[in-house]
């Protein structure tokens, strides 16, 4: 750690901006601090060849008068950046119309839970020795296997401290590390490998090596297979994917206020295997005690047995439908709405292989390349196939196939599971954390091929 | 700055750095967000410091921080060196930089209006007035306008003796408006879909003329709630330009860069189909019709500076011209691999971020004979598309699908009626060898995006790309299902 104060120090901080915007005349204020040590160790073509790392703290600074609302950050968190940024935050409040959606900042609403378990020395102390080793250590594993290693090896140490002017006090350190790697063979083969953890020392190196080189061996030489539906089963690495998406679409209260999600409380939407949830304090993800209005963060239930629950809340869209923030608050200016950053899919009873045994004539996929929503409110979503894709016959995995696009409702993926892992993974999602096992569906469209 | 960059630099190569830079970046920031005719956020941001890249034993190692004072340059400049050191230590090729002149010098961005002494409240006023005219318009469930201004004061330096110091602004603004009925949700957005960004001053935001524009595409938001589904098949296909950059960026841009070739974004947005033998082949990447260029000399766009941040002077290189691939963008580590000195195509996202390769602009140039409409007039039966609403291509570059928030029909040379939710794929070269007609020089404008994602840890791009609308033959539409 090379930062200069913990969460509590940055916490004094964030005090001194409020007190500086009430100053200005701020009939509410709210100074959002994040602090990160982070480092990422880079490797590609069996070598290292990137390896960085970053000192860096930044100061949101959220100025109310009435309803006419101001922010401005900055990097500058001596007392002269302090007092630019309160001026600045203030000049953009008094400038702009009101807002009539805007009602209050988020009130105490108890203690925060402290969640010791979001931190780890391990990962605290992590040294770049210890990233290069990681990365001998999986290249060590692709060259016994005759195939070329590339990935990184990321740690990082997060101070956040929210404080508001109606008595918000939330701080705490977390950390996060993550290894992913990607395999190549010579003869076509690629395979993909992942493990994201609090702690930095817990991560398998060797063993993700091996993942990712056997299955690069395993899909060496692929054939064509014609696009059309098919049963899959999704690893990990894919599943988390769908939690993301379905997350970005249509987890949030304000796509709900706008009539552009999917959720409605009731609706089945699901298969009733399928249970997802988000909960900041489960230890088997990336903990994270509060959001970033400093709200403690409360389990949502987003999909029961199959139907849509709840959905998770900031102040502003808790305020329109009149409940409380769930936790789930982003920096602001946030146009996007609260977003579920922990989320779980409930664990099944299959192993991996009663998965691909339970496929007649299927696919095997390890996992997805740049998706996105073609149809929005229907959870239309396109992609590709990456990093090993395998034709399943009577159970058996038959052969590597070349990748696939889909163009696929996530929805009626979500509709389709038929059978889910006993193990999970905690893997990085596009903003946090994802707990997620491997799933069978009954149909996944796939709507064109590729060359490799 | 000199006493600055001077002191990092000799902490580096006294701490055993062979080569070392340093730049120490500033960027000044604004944004205003408006829904449905309210101002839903307003901010500004401000970030300095500084970051130092070293190669020692032929390894790289590069740490930054916030902290600009002499004892943090110090450490971070040890930290570099020691960072370096522990990537020696899984080396097999030690890297090798090209020869460049020292660079020194200075530039700024050319603008008429500074964006940030624009007085708040008038360009609040006059994004309110876009957004205001979208929200009017019966049958829109919401609007969301936009407007960011980004300015970026970069110093480098580096231990062969170069210095720069550049002052980069890059403003933005565009208006959206959205159509809910049902499952069905129809979005329009003007001038494209990556928030109208480009490279000069408030000038550039006046001449989108966007409350000139936002009434007429709302009600193409809520006429296309009724408009039938987009016909599935092999179709001509002419693409507007504000959907046209996003195809060159997403096909052309990223596989010419020559990281990617040499496979050091794999593990991440994976590698590209321009192999370096396609190069020495003369690989047909297109029809006859298509010269490519990497240009960061070109007015008005984001990939356009004085020097990248290796300290390389700005230049314009070939891509792909009369459709053979001639070239790529590069490093000074990577061009000496294929021969080549580099084509000056690294940039950072701030001081806390290594350079890639990014693309600078990358434009399709115009040719001259048929105006866009004339294009659209030369054609019988086809479909023109516009505006990106959703990309995807695999992670070689091959295989593409695009999404546009509309397609109209085009028959006897005469645009008709809106289909909703149109979609196209293809193969990369495929398709650009099926291009028959470029638009001239009436139709050549500068577009690009603020948000191109590249790099672990991830990075977001400032890049350019001008095109003038073109037309492709046979080209599959319509997939999925709905």
């Amino acid at each position: 750690m090379t930062q200069r104060h913990d969460g509590d120090g940055w916490l004094a901080v964030a005090e001194r901006a409020i007190a500086l915007a009430t100053a200005e005349g701020a009939t509410q204020a709210e100074a959002l601090i994040t602090a990160e040590d982070s480092a990422l160790t880079r490797f590609a073509n069996s070598e290292i060849h990137q390896n960085v790392a970053e000192t860096n703290a930044h100061l949101n600074l959220r100025f109310v008068i009435g309803k006419r609302v101001g922010v401005a950050s900055t990097g500058r968190l001596d007392a002269e950046g302090l007092r630019a940024v309160a001026e600045a935050a203030g000049r953009i409040a008094r400038n702009v119309e009101e807002n009539d959606t805007f009602v209050s900042l988020p009130e105490p609403k108890g203690p925060i839970p402290d969640l010791p378990l979001a931190f780890a020395a391990g990962t605290a102390d992590a040294t770049p020795e210890l990233r290069a080793e990681g990365a001998r250590a999986v290249i060590a594993a692709a060259d016994a296997a005759g195939v070329v290693a590339y990935g990184s090896f990321a740690t990082t140490t997060e101070a956040l401290a929210v404080a508001n002017s109606l008595g918000i006090r939330a701080a705490g350190e977390r950390t996060t590390s993550q290894l992913i790697t990607v395999s190549m063979g010579p003869d076509g083969g690629s395979g993909y490998a992942e493990q994201a953890s609090v702690d930095a020392t817990t991560i398998d190196a060797a063993g993700l090596g091996r993942e990712a080189s056997d299955k690069a061996r395993a899909t060496a030489n692929a054939v064509s297979v014609e696009p059309g539906d098919y049963p899959v089963v999704l690893e990990e690495y894919a599943v988390v994917d769908l939690l993301d998406m379905l997350g970005y679409l249509g987890f949030s209260a304000l796509a709900v206020q706008e009539g552009r999600s999917f959720a409605e409380p009731g609706r089945q939407v699901g298969s009733e295997l399928v249970d997802i949830w988000d909960d900041g304090a489960d230890p088997l993800g990336l903990p994270m005690a509060f959001d970033y209005e400093g709200v403690a963060k409360r389990r949502v239930s987003l999909i029961e047995q199959g139907v849509c629950r709840e959905v998770v809340y900031d102040a502003q869209t808790a305020a329109h439908d009149g409940v409380r923030s769930t936790g789930h608050g982003l920096p602001a200016p946030n146009p996007y709405g609260p977003f579920p950053l922990n989320m779980l899919l409930g664990a099944g009873t299959s192993s991996r292989d009663e998965l691909i045994g339970g496929l007649d004539r299927g696919l095997l996929v390890t996992r997805f390349h740049y998706t996105n929503p073609v149809h929005p409110k229907l959870a239309i979503v396109t992609g590709m196939t990456r990093d090993g894709t395998f034709l399943v016959e009577g159970g058996r995995i038959v052969g590597p196939v070349k990748n696939l696009r889909y163009t696929q409702s996530y929805l009626d993926a979500l509709a389709g599971i038929e059978a889910i892992g006993r193990e999970r993974r905690c893997l990085r999602g596009f903003l946090g954390g994802a707990v997620v096992p491997a799933v069978r569906i009954a149909a996944w469209t796939f709507t064109g091929g590729t060359e490799h | 700055m000199r006493d600055l960059t001077d002191r990092a630099l000799s902490t580096a190569t006294v701490r055993g750095a062979t080569y070392a830079d340093v730049r120490i970046v500033r960027r000044l920031e604004e944004s205003i967000a408006i829904k449905t005719g309210r101002v839903e956020g307003v901010a500004s941001g401000e970030t300095e410091g500084f970051g130092i890249r070293v190669l020692v034993d032929g390894a790289w190692g590069f740490a930054s921080s916030l902290h600009l004072e002499t004892d943090e340059l110090d450490r971070v400049a040890a930290q570099a060196v020691r960072i370096a050191r522990a990537s020696a230590t899984a080396l097999r090729r030690p890297v090798v930089l090209d020869d460049r002149p020292a660079a020194h010098g200075t530039y700024a961005t050319p603008l008429v209006e500074d964006p940030f002494a624009i007085p708040l409240e008038r360009k609040i006023g006059d994004l309110l007035e876009a957004d205001r005219a979208a929200t009017r318009v019966r049958g829109v469930a919401y609007t969301e306008s936009s407007y960011g201004a980004q300015r970026e004061w970069k110093t480098f330096a580096a231990s062969d003796g170069s210095y720069t110091e550049q002052e980069i602004t890059h403003v933005g603004a565009a208006v959206e408006a959205n159509a809910i009925e049902g499952d069905e949700h129809q979005r329009r957005s003007y001038p494209d879909a990556g928030g109208g960004w480009s490279a000069g001053g408030y000038e550039n935001i006046r001449a989108l003329d966007l409350a000139g524009h936002a009434e007429a595409l709302a009600e193409e938001a809520v006429e296309l709630l009724s408009a039938p589904q987009c016909p599935s098949g092999r179709f001509t296909v002419v693409l507007d330009p504000s959907q046209l950059y996003l195809q060159v960026h997403e096909s052309c841009g990223h596989p010419t860069e020559l990281d990617r070739v040499f496979g050091t974004e794999a593990s991440y947005a994976g590698t590209s189909f321009l192999t370096t033998d396609k190069l020495d082949q003369g690989f047909r990447y297109g029809s006859d019709l298509i010269d490519i260029v990497a240009d960061a000399t070109a007015p008005g766009g984001m990939g356009t500076f004085g020097w990248d941040d290796e300290g390389v002077a700005a230049q314009a290189v070939p891509l792909v011209k009369a459709g053979i691939f001639v070239g790529y963008l590069s490093s000074r580590e990577t061009a000496p691999r294929i021969g080549r000195r580099s084509g000056g195509a690294m940039r950072a996202d701030g001081w806390n971020r290594i350079p890639l390769i990014r693309m600078t602009n990358v434009n399709l140039l115009p040719k001259p004979g048929m105006s866009l409409d004339e294009i659209v007039q030369d054609t019988d039966e086809g479909l023109y598309l516009s505006s990106n609403r959703s990309w995807s291509i695999d992670d070689r570059r091959l295989n593409f699908q695009f999404a546009t928030e509309v397609a109209r029909e085009i028959k006897g040379g005469k645009l008709g009626r809106l289909y909703k939710n149109p979609t196209y794929t293809g193969i990369t070269y495929e398709f650009w060898r099926s291009c028959d007609a470029v638009g001239d020089e009436r139709s050549f404008r500068m577009l690009g995006t603020p948000n191109c994602g590249k790099g672990e840890p991830g990075q977001g791009g400032h890049v350019g790309h001008a095109v003038s609308g073109a037309r492709f033959r046979n080209v599959q539409i319509g997939v999925g299902k709905w």
